[in-house]
């Protein structure tokens, strides 16, 4: 059972959240070729070892969160919001 | 006569309350206190089982969790419980207990002929015996493996109990409840720490009510009771009894499986049978003591061989002699104590045999005093006698086996040594090691917060025992943030050496070959081991697997040391170089019933019910399930209505006149902000930054990969206010897909949006006489030219606030009234009475289904998640010069050629046969054989009153070009063939002139 700390609520159970995919994948721009678009959806990396990934609050506050984990171990050295706009999560739960 | 196996006093039983039970049948007595097991053996029932593969006749071998033979079906009817472990199962009133794995008795068993048979049934025998035909295997080795080989039945009736799930949260979790635990519990306790002691047993002390030690001068059991009673007293500690540790996973949590009820004959009025417990600990101390492993002789597995022990558990903890006449074999100084305390409890010790050339010499003294006869450098070849033990044939160690003292005895009990306990630490990720001092492996480095001591950690010193477990204890209270003050251990009155020596394998009387036990629940001897390995099965994993050594339900607790080392010898390797397998949750059988807990039956899975859910109860609809959702599948007017006369009759009812349907679980989602309309753009293949306020406009979304995901309408209210509607299948995962582009692709879009599914109850009035309903209870202009087709707005019904939508799923004119949920039923009711004139009627999904296919709408079996907006006829709305999710690999080549399976129409061109959904599309001169000759499949089925013919909606290739095609639809599950005419998707008013009407 993994423990995700979401900056907003606190030490959570993995079951609370749903996995969001690579986090080091950047999304092409609008008018990358077909090709960038192609490997961007397709041609994943499965890396062994820390790694950056997406986690969604989805049964909590529904943050989308980057989390940094070890793939082997599943430590989690840390997360943070996805999104730069959403409300500053001190006064966090704890 | 009954328990003439009891000692004449001694033991944690009350011989005051006699407990009467039966074992296959046969009525028994035994004491409050007793195990199944031990019960047993007071009665001299030594024959419980037979086993797995060979069906030789077994006994009880150990005194805990870690038995491999004596497992019985304990209950009958529906609380039946195969596997289970006689010496695990405390002893209650009236229990019922039987054998397993023989057939027609445990006394004649027709399969141990497969004791006859095993040169066949050697390792690996599943890969080679029941190799070839394969068709042999569905149809013979199967049914006979089965027959053979079954590991008792379960029960097919309903479990009559229940489970529950809880958590808790501690800063330190100690596990068992031996010396070492007792002592890390309570000096973690008396630093302030939140502790939790769990342990297996009713009783807390573990070993101490197992032997004879004796602790600050007092009995080792009473010291732990004190211990309880202190610990008991103290706000900050959980003690949890019955209770077993069985999974160690990421991140610290841990899994228990709390015996409420197992020790009763049914649960009292309220409670559970069975309870997990998820715990959080900040640390984990892992007491969890050592299992002692048996010594691999011929017959090892006889009625009447047991672990020394188990020995000097029956006689200490439940005064049980296990025997009259006991043969002691063993390579450490630990099972003398088996000799000393069986010999003060009346059993005549006939030797104790010892595998060490120079055992210790006090022990050697003390045997003298007690007139008991010591063979050094010897062991036991084999034990001999049919179905138990009669005598056993002594060997020299140092290989002369050609004149084998015979020793009568009725009890062999032997110590191949001890194992610590490292389960637990293994599960949570680290690697034992092994340690030549106690021939065994230890725990190595920790991966996660957790430290194993005493027996667990490979210290069997009592001494060092309690005084690691307060040392643990202290530093994982301070570790987790509390001052810890000094506390001493308590001082163990009685101490030995352990002096082990190795002795993996006995020699063979006169070298024959003798049956030598290694995993005995799963019938793995020590030649298969070695057989495994001449094959090249050499690696612990492959040996494991090939010849199934500790997979059975014991996971080879006391096994797979010494096939470890047996197959080390056969490589001619040190052991720790064969290396160890990897031990994984769950450390004991775990009912599946825990794991499900509560959520059985009827609370499976939430119900989500609608406004109208009791309207439509009271009116006797029949529901269908669409996800969560309960909705109204259609309304029988009379008995004997079938669903076919239901959905035809309301499908009529609203193409002749009006009717109401229950839409609310469509999914609904409000969406905010001066860039919404911007950001519908990007996730819909459509335009809507030009859609003005009070207009909707039908929309589809695609995947990033391309296929379409979901569509719906979606409504522009206000200025910066948009509605949108999706599937109900698809509600939270558009949500969840509009959160992650918002948040992590977009953040700059000035919007907010979130689910309003629950909010408001959505009513479609559909049907020529729609309009004129309407009118009579709405306080807008709903005519044509006011309100024409695709319009939106607020309006009054009756005194009911209401948002009103022009749009139509059914092909008629048609509204969709929303109302705030709190309303629903009662403008479901009064559209009823206002319609009571027109005659209105209500239909269901079934209805709803018939007229979308008629209509030709795509819904979710067409939006499979494989199709893109092409093959759904969608593409014409597309605007390709924006971009929007999934524009660039939807124009994949591939995807925009030939071949691909398009949506059709499907009619039935047999008088009364309608299409079946799954049926392959296929080329009327080609015989459907392989899956390759298929053109595709049918999506949707149903009779359409309008056509009066059976039609379907379709995949198939290249579809949209073969329209007015005549092929067939084969169903190859029933042998069924229909001919069918492929046709435009749309059946019905294909320029849309009644919705516009
Ligand atoms: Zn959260």
């Amino acid at each position: 059972m993994l423990r995700i700390d979401c900056p907003w609520c606190g030490v959570r159970n993995e079951d609370e959240f749903s996995y969001g995919g690579d986090a080091t994948v950047e999304r092409p721009a609008d008018h990358a070729s077909q090709d960038d678009w192609y490997h961007y959806v397709y041609t994943r990396q499965n890396p062994a070892g820390p790694h950056r990934e997406y986690w969604h609050h989805v049964n909590g506050c529904r943050a989308w969160l980057v989390v940094e984990r070890d793939t082997v171990t599943h430590e989690i050295f840390s997360t943070a919001p996805a999104s730069p706009n959403l409300p500053d999560p001190d006064g966090r739960a704890r | 006569m009954g328990q003439q196996f009891r000692t004449s006093s001694n033991g944690q039983i009350d011989r005051g309350r006699i407990l009467s039970f039966t074992f296959d049948g046969k009525p028994y007595q035994g004491y409050e206190g007793d195990t199944l097991a031990s019960a047993l053996l007071a009665n001299g029932v030594r024959l419980v089982g037979r086993s797995f593969k060979y069906h030789r006749p077994r006994g009880i071998q150990t005194a805990g969790s870690e038995e491999p033979n004596a497992i019985v079906e304990l209950r009958t009817g529906p609380r039946k419980e195969p596997n289970t472990r006689a010496t695990t199962i405390e002893l209650f009133d009236g229990l019922v207990a039987n054998s397993q794995n023989r057939w027609p008795s445990l006394n004649f068993d027709i399969m141990s002929i497969n004791n006859l048979f095993s040169p066949l049934l050697s390792a690996g025998f599943y890969y080679k015996t029941f190799m070839w035909p394969p068709s042999f295997w569905t149809n013979v080795y199967e049914h006979v493996i089965r027959r053979a080989a079954g590991l008792g039945t379960a029960s097919t009736e309903p479990d009559p109990d229940f489970y529950e799930q809880c958590h808790e949260h501690c800063d330190v979790l100690v596990v068992g409840a031996g010396p070492a635990g007792l002592s890390a519990a309570l000096a973690a306790a008396r630093a302030e720490a939140r502790v939790i002691l769990v342990d297996e047993h009713p009783r807390l002390g573990g070993s101490l009510n197992d032997e004879n030690y004796s602790i600050n001068g007092k009995a080792g059991s009473e010291w732990a009771d004190e211990i309880h009673a202190q610990l008991e007293e103290m706000d900050n500690v959980r003690v949890f009894t019955r209770t077993t540790l069985f999974g160690y996973y990421d991140h610290n949590v841990v899994a228990a499986i709390e015996k409420v009820s197992d020790h009763m004959p049914v649960p009292h009025q309220g409670h559970p049978r069975q309870r997990m417990w998820t715990f959080y600990p900040g640390r984990v101390v892992i007491a969890s003591g050592a299992t002692e492993r048996p010594l691999v002789f011929g017959n090892n597995d006889m009625p009447g061989v047991m672990l020394a022990s188990a020995a000097r558990a029956y006689v200490n903890r439940y005064g049980v002699k296990p025997g009259r006449r006991a043969v002691i074999a063993t390579n450490n100084n630990d099972a003398y104590r088996t000799a000393i305390d069986l010999h003060h409890a009346g059993i005549n010790i006939t030797a104790v045999v010892d595998s060490r050339r120079q055992p210790d010499e006090a022990l050697v003294e003390e045997l003298e005093k007690l007139s008991i006869r010591l063979m050094t450098g010897s062991t036991v070849g084999s034990a001999e006698g049919h179905q138990q033990v009669s005598y056993a044939q002594i060997v020299t160690t140092q290989g002369d086996t050609l004149d084998p003292e015979r020793i009568d005895c009725d009890l062999i009990a032997c110590s191949g040594g001890w194992n610590p306990n490292i389960h637990l630490h293994s599960q949570s990720g680290a690697k034992p090691v092994y340690d030549d001092s106690i021939l065994s492996f230890v725990p190595g480095k920790s991966r996660q917060s957790e430290v194993s001591v005493g027996a667990a950690s490979g210290s069997f010193s009592l001494q060092d025992c309690l005084a690691q477990g307060v040392s643990a204890g202290t530093l994982a209270a301070r570790q987790t943030g509390f001052k810890s003050r000094k506390m001493a251990a308590a001082r163990a009155d009685n101490e030995s050496d352990y002096a082990i020596e190795a002795l993996w394998i006995s020699p063979t009387p006169y070298n024959k070959s003798y049956k030598q036990f290694v995993d005995q629940q799963n019938d793995v001897k020590a030649s298969d081991v070695a057989l495994a390995s001449q094959e090249g099965f050499d690696s612990v994993e492959l040996l494991k697997r090939y010849t199934t050594q500790g997979m059975a339900t014991d996971q080879g607790k006391t096994s797979n040391v010494n096939a470890l080392a047996i197959l080390a010898c056969q490589r001619g390797e040190p052991l720790p170089e064969v290396g160890i397998t990897t031990f994984r949750p769950p450390y004991v059988p775990v009912a599946m019933g825990v794991f499900a807990g509560h959520t059985v039956g009827y609370d499976f899975m939430p119900v989500r019910r609608t406004a109208i859910h009791d309207w439509n109860t009271k009116q006797g609809a029949v529901f269908v399930e669409a996800g969560l959702w309960l909705r109204a599948r259609y309304y029988p007017q009379k008995p004997g209505d079938t669903m076919n006369d239901c959905y035809i009759r309301e499908t009529e009812a609203t193409r002749n006149n009006v009717a109401i349907v229950d839409v609310t679980s469509l999914g609904k989602i409000d969406i905010q902000g001066p860039d919404a309309a911007e950001f519908l753009n990007r996730l819909y293949i459509n335009n809507w930054l030009k859609l003005p306020v009070g207009k909707v406009r039908y929309g589809a979304m695609l995947r990033e990969d391309g296929m379409v995901f979901d569509d719906g309408t979606t409504s522009h209210l206000a200025e910066n206010h948009f509605f949108m509607t999706t599937t109900t299948a698809n509600a939270a995962s558009v949500l969840a897909h509009m959160e992650q582009y918002h948040q992590i692709e977009w953040p700059e879009l000035d919007v907010v949006f979130c689910s309003v599914t629950e909010q408001w109850t959505g009513i479609a009035v559909a049907g020529p006489n729609s309009r004129k309903l309407l009118e009579q209870v709405i306080d807008i202009d709903i005519s044509n030219e006011a309100f024409p087709f695709m319009s939106v707005g607020e309006c009054m019904i009756n005194n009911i606030p209401a948002r009103l939508f022009r749009i139509s799923f059914s092909g008629e004119l048609a509204y969709e009234i929303n109302v705030p949920a709190d309303y629903g039923e009662q403008a479901w009711l009064e559209l009823l009475e206002a319609g009571e004139e027109l005659e209105v009627s209500v239909y269901g999904t079934e209805a709803l289904g018939t007229m979308r296919i008629e209509k030709g709408h795509v819904a979710g079996s067409e939006l499979d998640g494989r199709t893109t907006a092409q093959d759904l006829g969608l593409e014409g709305m597309a605007n390709r010069s924006k971009h929007f999710i999934g524009k660039h690999n939807s124009e994949r080549p591939l995807l925009m050629g030939e071949g691909r399976l398009q949506v059709v129409g499907l009619k039935s061109l047999e008088e009364d046969r309608n299409l079946r959904i799954g049926a392959h599309l296929v080329d009327p001169r080609v015989k459907l054989e392989t899956v390759s000759q298929s053109q595709g499949h049918v999506t949707a089925t149903t009779y359409s009153p309008q056509l009066g013919c059976g039609i379907a909606l379709g995949l198939l290739r290249d579809g949209a070009s073969r329209h007015g095609e005549q092929i067939e639809a084969v169903f190859p599950l029933d042998d069924e063939t229909l001919k069918v005419e492929v046709c435009h998707p749309v059946f019905i008013d294909p320029e849309g002139e009644l919705v516009r009407a």
